[in-house]
């Protein structure tokens, strides 16, 4: 059987390409057929807030690419409630199904994976 | 046991140092290595064009030697690397650049590399930040 992969996200979609690497492994993970699930953590959880505008500061749009999960059968995304909270935001701002995990729920789900990688 | 390892920062950073030296101590522990896959600014740590003052570590001439000396499966993302200005002389040629930076035994490819390499080793260890 496969062995599955954690990906921990914990950088702002503006923050240089670090997320879209993080997101590219996860999407490269998909296309292989692994079981693979992407935390969003810390800055990471920028990544999920609705109506961008990255073209201002002339990026490429991170949100298309997450819309592109699913298509890849990534489904088991996840983000910190701390992390979300710590920034001042709600998960109805969130443009992505994620699961909210409080630090119990962080903890049970590394146990969960095989494997782990954090970008 | 088989380890994969991943490195996620430049040749200065110590984590490149901290990666160069776990590697050495799986091979001299009598463990295998299946694949290194450099990633993000891990890619500088393949580059042959780094300058190192003479009475600091080199690690990029050490990965160099290392992956040379024992042979090993030195794997560099080619998007990440591309982004980056790290080129062999085929994607030099291809992107029509002026140098190349990425000799043997240096490899160029993409993150199935990393998946493929996660799913052999019993163990994959990733070196990221400083």
């Amino acid at each position: 059987m496969a062995k599955s992969l954690l990906i921990v996200s914990r950088q702002a979609p503006w923050a240089g390409p670090a997320a879209r690497e993080a997101l590219d492994i996860a999407l490269a993970g998909g296309a292989f057929d692994l079981p693979i699930g992407l935390l969003f953590l810390d800055d990471g959880v920028f990544q999920l807030i609705a109506g961008q505008q990255p073209q201002r500061i002339e990026q490429k749009d991170l949100g298309a690419n997450l819309q592109a999960l699913p298509l890849f059968g990534i489904e088991s995304l996840y983000a910190a409630r701390h992390s979300l909270a710590e920034r001042g935001l709600t998960e109805e701002a969130l443009s992505l199904p994620v699961q909210v995990l409080d630090d119990t729920g962080l903890a049970a789900l590394l146990d969960q994976y095989d494997q782990v990688i954090t970008l | 046991m088989k380890f994969a390892i991943a490195l996620f920062s430049p040749p200065h950073a110590p984590a490149s140092r901290r990666a160069l030296r776990f590697a050495q101590a799986v091979l001299d522990g009598g463990h295998e290595i299946v694949r290194l896959f450099f990633y993000q600014d891990g890619v500088h740590s393949a580059s042959a064009s780094v300058v190192t003052p003479q009475d600091e570590l080199d690690s990029a001439a050490e990965w160099r030697a290392f992956v040379s000396r024992r042979q090993l499966d030195g794997v560099v993302c080619i998007a990440a690397a591309l982004r980056r200005g790290v080129l062999n002389e085929e994607e030099a040629r291809r992107y029509e650049r002026d140098a190349a930076n990425l000799p043997a035994p240096w490899e160029l490819s993409g993150l199935g590399q990393l998946h493929e390499a996660a799913q052999l080793a019993d163990r994959l260890v990733c070196f990221g930040g400083n």
